[in-house]
């Protein structure tokens, strides 16, 4: 008997952000794991080559002989994204950049986040817009996480930024993807690479951010805080490029009433 | 002299570098970025700055986040 054929898919065109491709379109945080090798392998099951970090001050009391995560997560084995996470103000995130530039030895490819309130942390879009623009100046290349709105996520584009990531929920909400008609409208304007960050809580949440035509998905809590992060982060995986096929695929339209699967013709009842 | 590291006040000999507090802080070698004053000392520069009385130190590391 012969092998089956291989049938071969047209491939698909990489993710590409600020000039370096990846064959990943998940893109990972490194908070809330009980530990640093757990955080370690979930990343590594995840595929994600991109691995957000946060920037904070060394702890006077901290046991000097505890591993660094930059010693877990390497950045000769994956692209370190610092955030400016827990900044309010323009000032505090520009601050944070320069001070994370200079800790990866220049890297300059940043995500941005101003919140603008505890309680939702959704962002301060003036902020970040006053922000974006100082570091664009001053040579970063700028991931923002920003709101669902169509215009500012264009303004974002034109200034410069090299990814739009709009929120699909609060963060850490898990609540899934609340906005796909604001996630489709920007996606469908935008020319840089769009990712959701924040708010997916499952795979089918990553599956329907794809769906939708989202060029990857940036997520931290749906992992870090499933019961099994590793095998979560397997089904991250799986979801985004469930979901990125199924974009290429283009779906079918949907009908109001059923439409039979079986033909009609040559029954014999 | 004092100065403020991570915002706690700390006693240094007058002329103090950059390179011995982070000695005394037991993290040499670690990968670590200063800011002094909220200007950057890049790591080049680590041992040959000196602190100033009343000079405002961050010392950052990356720890996990989202």
């Amino acid at each position: 008997m012969s092998d089956t054929p291989e049938i071969l898919l047209p491939e698909d065109k990489p993710l590409e952000i600020a000039g370096r491709v990846y064959q990943s379109r998940l893109l990972v945080g490194t908070g809330k794991y009980r530990d640093l090798m757990e955080a370690g392998h979930a990343i590594e099951s995840s595929g994600a080559e991109i691995v957000t970090v946060a920037v904070r001050r060394t702890n006077l009391g901290q046991n000097p002989d505890e591993p660094n995560l930059l010693d877990v997560i390497s950045p000769d084995s994956y692209t370190i994204l610092p955030n400016t996470a827990g900044c309010y103000t323009a000032k505090d995130a520009v601050r944070t950049c320069k001070l994370a530039r200079e800790l990866l030895d220049g890297h300059d490819l940043v995500k941005l986040e101003v919140l603008g309130e505890e309680k939702t942390l959704y962002p301060n879009m003036t902020e970040t817009l006053v922000a974006a623009e100082e570091l664009i100046k001053d040579g970063f290349k700028v991931m923002v996480y920003c709101s669902d709105d169509p215009l500012l996520a264009k303004r974002l584009e034109e200034m410069g930024c090299v990814a739009i990531m709009p929120l699909g929920a609060p963060i850490g909400s898990g609540l899934g993807i609340q906005n796909r008609y604001n996630i489709r409208l920007i996606v469908e304007n935008a020319e840089v690479p769009v990712l959701v960050d924040a708010g997916v809580g499952t795979a089918s949440d990553a599956t329907i951010a794809m769906e939708l035509g989202c060029d990857g998905v940036l997520m931290n809590t749906a992992i870090a805080q499933a019961k099994d992060p590793i095998r979560m982060a397997n089904a991250m995986r799986l979801a985004i490029e469930s979901g990125r096929e199924a974009y290429l695929a283009g779906r079918m339209p949907k009908k109001l009433y059923a439409s039979a699967s079986s033909p009609i013709d040559g029954t014999f009842f | 002299m004092q100065v403020e590291v991570n915002g706690d006040a700390m006693e240094l000999p007058v002329g103090a570098t950059i390179g011995a507090l982070i000695d005394q802080m037991a993290l040499a070698g670690k990968r670590l970025a200063v800011e002094v004053n909220e200007d950057i000392v890049p790591r080049s520069q680590h041992q040959s700055f000196a602190l100033s009385d009343g000079d405002r130190v961050e010392v950052v590391h990356a720890i996990g986040g989202g």
